[in-house]
Formats: C-alpha cells, structure tokens, sequence
C-alpha cells in the first residue's frame, strides 16, 4: 500500500496528525523528514514521545527519505508522511516521482507570512516553492483535518480555478 | 475569601486544542473562584515555535511554574517539553481534565511541584468508567 497521506505542517508530529488523521486511516506508521531532527538524538526523542506506543515513527533527512521511500511505500500497513515546510516536501518530491499528491495541513502565521487559509498562512517564498511543486506535477490541495472541505490550490493563492487553466 | 486581599499570583498555565483551556479555567472558576491562578493558551492558529514563545512569554510575565497541556503528543506538550529543557524549576503534566485543576489550585501555594504531582495523581483517579447491570 501507498504512503495514505503527504502532509506539509510546520507543526510536524502533534493532535492533527497523530488522532485527526491517524485514527480515520489506520496509521501505523509515521515518517518524519526533517534535516534538522533527524540529525538531532534530543529532537528525536521529542517527536517519539508524541507517538503513541503501537504506532511506529522514522526520521529522515530528505536525502535519507529518498533513498528510504520504496521501503516505506512497500510497507503493507498505512502510513503518513510529514514534512515541516513546502521546501522540503519540493526536495523530497524532485527525488521520489511517485509523489504526486501533497496536503497543506497548516503552515501558521509568522513574520512575512500572509493568510490565505484560517491555517494556512504563506511567504512569497512559500507561495513559489508551492508553484514550483505544483509545476513539477504534484497535485496540490489544503486541508487541516479529514472532516474538513478539501481546497484545491487555486483557491489557496486567492486565484479562481479558471484563471489557472 | 475577603475581596480586600490581593488576588494568588499565578502558579500554572494551561495550554491544549480549541478551547480546551479557557473551558477547564472556566469549570475551575465556577467551583472555587480560584481560576485566576491558572492562565489559559490555546494552541489554535499557532506554529509549534510560536506556541512555544508564547508559552516562554507568560513564564516569564506571571512566574507560573507548571504546565499543564491535554495530549502527551499535542503541539501544546511538545511546546512545554522544549521549554523544559532549558527552564529549571517548572513542570509538565499532560492528560490534564478538571479534576487534576481542582486539586492543584487548593495546594499550589504550599509548592507548585509537589502541588502538581499530587494533582496527577488526582487526575488519574478522578477518570471511572461504569456500565450499566
């Protein structure tokens, strides 16, 4: 079975993902691709502990997921994939094909960000990196949690569908 | 209690999805007027790094050396366990519901720490379940 979910959320492990997303579909797995935790022995422990103990949790760097994504994608159990920004979901997705559909599950506000979505909140250079992405064939859509409406890309840069035709 | 003392100094802050913690401050007001030893923040429309400064912020402002957060993977409790790491003399809890508050306020100022590990302990005993014959 494929990986169920790609999901982009600067909160990375947390309530969302772990119970909103991870009950409806069964999750049994979680892979977390981030340079900076991956890296890190404290930041691992850190996302473990927001795991709960049936569910098993993988830490990559983009350069370790690429090579680790066929492994991941054969795995018979459902899984979900978190990045914690649009960079490094692009990185990742230039390197594995089979991505080809991305959630936006929250990317909150900060300095020069500007919202689009109640929990969706972007840069300039967020909103490049997300038409970059887009650009490369990847379906790009937001959604914070399963029961919610699913908005298609057009809409989240403030764009009607037709003038993305 | 005389409205001519000063009001308790804030011990504990409670932080979780939605309005969890207004709703819990909220519950513990209504029983013992003290709810304004508790501070509440939501983790609504907030990244995990901006929750988290938000969280250093009213430490600092109030003094308040216990957290209390609602999932032990919520982004409110990964938030308190950076904080942990570098904050000596404050506390986490998670699974926190009304009970645990309940304990905490009436023992917060004979010592936050021992007043919120005796406040889990109520916390867990506080969840029953009973089924009908």
């Amino acid at each position: 079975m494929p990986i169920d979910l790609y999901r982009i959320d600067d909160r990375l492990i947390h309530g969302q993902v772990v119970v909103g997303w991870g009950q409806p579909l069964n999750t049994a797995f979680i892979v977390l691709v981030d340079d900076d935790v991956a890296t890190c022995d404290w930041e691992r422990d850190l996302y473990r502990m927001g795991v709960p103990p049936e569910m098993d949790i993988f830490f990559d760097t983009v350069e370790s997921a690429i090579q680790n994504h066929a492994r991941y994608a054969a795995d018979p159990r459902p899984g979900i994939l978190v990045t914690g920004d649009i960079a490094t979901m692009r990185r990742l997705a230039a390197g594995v094909p089979a991505i080809d559909q991305v959630n936006v599950g929250g990317l909150h506000h900060r300095g020069g960000r500007e919202e689009r979505l109640r929990y969706v909140f972007l840069s300039a250079d967020d909103e490049r990196e997300l038409r970059e992405l887009a650009a490369s064939g990847v379906t790009i859509t937001a959604q914070d949690v399963p029961a919610a409406d699913r908005v298609g890309l057009a809409e989240i840069l403030g764009e009607s569908a037709e003038s993305q035709k | 209690m005389s409205n001519s003392e000063p009001p308790a100094p804030v011990a504990g802050i409670v932080s979780g999805h939605g309005t969890f913690a207004e709703g819990l401050i909220s519950g513990v007001d209504q029983i013992t007027g003290l709810g304004g030893i508790l501070v509440g923040i939501s983790n609504r429309d907030f990244g995990g790094q901006e929750l988290e400064a938000q969280m250093r912020d009213v430490l600092k402002r109030t003094g308040a050396a216990a957290l209390f957060t609602d999932l032990p993977g919520g982004s409110a409790t990964i938030a308190a366990r950076r904080i942990l790491r570098d904050t000596p003399g404050v506390i986490l809890v998670t699974g926190t519901n009304l009970g645990l508050l309940l304990d905490f306020v009436f023992h917060a100022h004979e010592g936050v720490a021992e007043a919120a590990r005796q406040a889990a302990e109520r916390g867990r005993a506080c969840i029953t379940v009973s089924e009908a014959p």
